[in-house]
């Protein structure tokens, strides 16, 4: 198999680090003194900067959103299927932002990271952190990037809350915003969903209080069962029937002869499972999911949803998919009629698909990538 | 434009919140916004449609209309419009009644089924109209609720309706004349707007 990228991939991207040294006072009252943050672009930026697109990544979504660091990685980037040339976020229109969320762990600052007041990992002690902090964060990355509107903030689930946050509470630093497979706030069965991945992860011995880096150990089970409830849950059960229904992939039920026998579901979750736990960081997982948790979009707004979006400015596109149950259209629809009821321009669409909330980052759904691509080609930029 | 659009832009007040149900294309609403200025919303379930609507730079929310309004407050539009789509309607009447719930007024347009040709069809050949105005067949029709205006003046009656203004409109020259000799024979199309009494 020959190695090159598609044409229209964004192709061989790099990262880079930016420090900030001016404090960020955090919603939890916490101040971090400095931090840093990972970021990746795509596509230039054009001389009115106004052709400037930041994507808000999910829960185990990181700042490598397309293309490959090296023409040999296995995958590209976690979005790689809508960014890129031609694409619905078309870097020939478009430059392309992507940051490592505060709190990820993989560049950006987070509990994996040494705080400098001990030289010790942060582990359990790093401050919680809630949507607004994360928007409060890249708004300084705009500042950094000399980034003073954004044409849109493009966001899926806990990115569309960032999306939708931004339109909020900086309603003239945008003109777009996108919100993808969303919602205004959890339900109980998704906060439950959250609470049982982490009580799985804080009931490995290896946790160690969150402070398992100082004890030279990874709660690498933990992580692994977290991740196997979420996957669950971002898959439809009709989707994951038609990939597995009852598919053994080793053993048999044969009579007279005993033998253990592995569902094909079985090792998939398992697979997921443990490569995630070699990658990412628990206290983060437990960070971000907490963070999902506590997102509640009209909290300050005396919980009136449409009085939040009345501070709007910019223009909205919202996206769900039918077999998504962990963001279901239900909660989409909720935005939307907050929007209108603000008098806020909409475009709303519920895209037939079978793969459930893991639904926007699947290619080749032709009518997800028409509408996406229909909206961005609309959005106006200056050359 | 067409006939029944400028009517319909006709009877809208500019600035006004519209809300425009089973807005095809977003033609008529993107016309709106032009000329009027109005904010409007369009529903929509069809996905050819919805593209388009983007396309055409209009609000467009999809949601099917058989399933009701209820997400959306009382009088909280100034007009709400169904062009051409209400004879595809599980409930009309329902529909109808919804439409002045969530509009101050609202404005309908329907194929008018007591027009000669359909009468002929029906009266001479014994067989369902098909047309270029009415292009599908009785099995594979959308069309499931068709009414002359008589009979919509019926129901508006029985709904306790006032009707504002009442237009007909037909494409031929000859039936142009004629329609307002007797509507409900000559006139292609009819189109309503409507307030609760």
């Amino acid at each position: 198999m020959s190695n090159a990228l598609p044409e229209d991939s964004v192709g061989i991207v790099t990262c880079k680090t930016i420090s900030f040294d001016e404090p960020l006072r955090l919603a939890c009252g916490r101040v971090l003194k400095q931090y840093e943050l990972m970021i990746e672009t795509y596509g230039t930026l054009n001389a009115a900067k106004d052709n400037a697109i930041l994507i808000c990544h999910a829960l185990s979504g990181d700042h490598h959103a397309a293309g490959k660091y090296h023409p040999d990685d296995k995958k590209p980037g976690w979005w790689d299927h809508y960014i890129g040339p031609g694409k619905p976020m078309d870097t020939n229109k478009f430059f392309i932002v992507s940051i490592n969320n505060l709190g990820g762990c993989h560049g950006s600052t987070g509990p994996a990271s040494i705080n400098p007041e001990n030289n010790e990992p942060w582990g359990a002690d790093f401050p919680n952190l809630r949507v607004r902090d994360w928007v409060n964060t890249q708004v300084r990355v705009s500042d950094y990037l000399e980034i003073e509107q954004w044409a849109a903030v493009v966001g899926g689930s806990l990115g569309g809350m960032q999306a939708m946050r931004w339109s909020l509470e900086y309603p003239e630093r945008l003109r777009h915003c996108i919100v993808i497979a969303s919602a205004m706030k959890l339900t109980a069965q998704n906060i439950a969903f959250n609470e049982t991945a982490r009580r799985a992860i804080i009931a490995d011995p290896k946790f160690c209080d969150g402070n398992y880096l100082a004890h030279q150990t990874i709660p690498k089970d933990g992580l692994s069962v977290a991740r196997m409830i979420g996957h669950i849950t971002y898959l439809s059960g009709g989707g994951m029937g038609e990939k597995f229904g009852r598919d053994l992939r080793s053993g048999s039920f044969k009579q007279g002869i005993e033998e253990p026998v592995e569902f094909q579901i079985e090792s998939y979750l398992r697979y997921k499972g443990e490569s995630f736990s070699k990658t990412f960081d628990a206290n983060t997982y437990i960070l971000m999911t907490r963070a999902l948790d506590y997102f509640d979009l009209a909290r300050e707004y005396d919980h009136d949803p449409a009085r939040a979006f009345s501070h709007a400015l910019c223009k909205f596109l919202v996206i769900s998919f039918t077999s998504d149950w962990r963001f279901a259209p239900e909660r989409s629809q909720e935005i939307v009629n907050a929007m209108i009821k603000a008098d806020q321009d909409v475009v709303y669409a519920e895209i037939e698909s079978d793969y459930g909330h893991d639904a926007f980052l699947v290619p080749n759904q032709t009518r997800y990538i028409d509408l996406f691509s229909a909206y961005m080609n609309k959005i106006e930029v200056r050359s | 434009m067409r006939i029944d659009h400028a009517i319909i832009e006709n009877w809208v007040k500019p600035n006004t919140r519209v809300l425009d149900l089973g807005c095809g294309d977003g033609t008529l609403l993107k016309n709106l916004q032009q000329s009027k200025a109005v904010h409007g919303y369009g529903l929509e379930i069809n996905s050819e449609n919805i593209l388009r609507c983007v396309a055409n730079g209009v609000n467009i929310v999809e949601q099917n209309i058989d399933e009701g309004l209820s997400n959306f407050d009382d009088q909280s539009f100034d007009t709400v419009i169904m062009s051409q789509t209400i004879q595809t309607m599980q409930h009309p009447d329902k529909t109808l009644l919804e439409m002045l719930r969530v509009g101050k007024e609202c404005i309908v347009t329907f194929p008018n089924f007591g027009h000669w040709r359909a009468r002929f069809s029906i009266g001479i050949w014994g067989q369902m109209p098909v047309s270029e105005h009415l292009p599908f067949e009785w099995f594979s029709t959308p069309n499931i609720h068709f009414c002359t205006f008589r009979d919509f003046d019926v129901l508006c009656k029985a709904l306790h309706l006032n009707v504002l203004n009442r237009e007909v409109v037909c494409r031929r020259s000859v039936s142009q004349l004629l329609q307002y000799w007797h509507p409900n024979l000559f006139g292609e199309t009819a189109l309503y707007r409507l307030v609760k009494a």
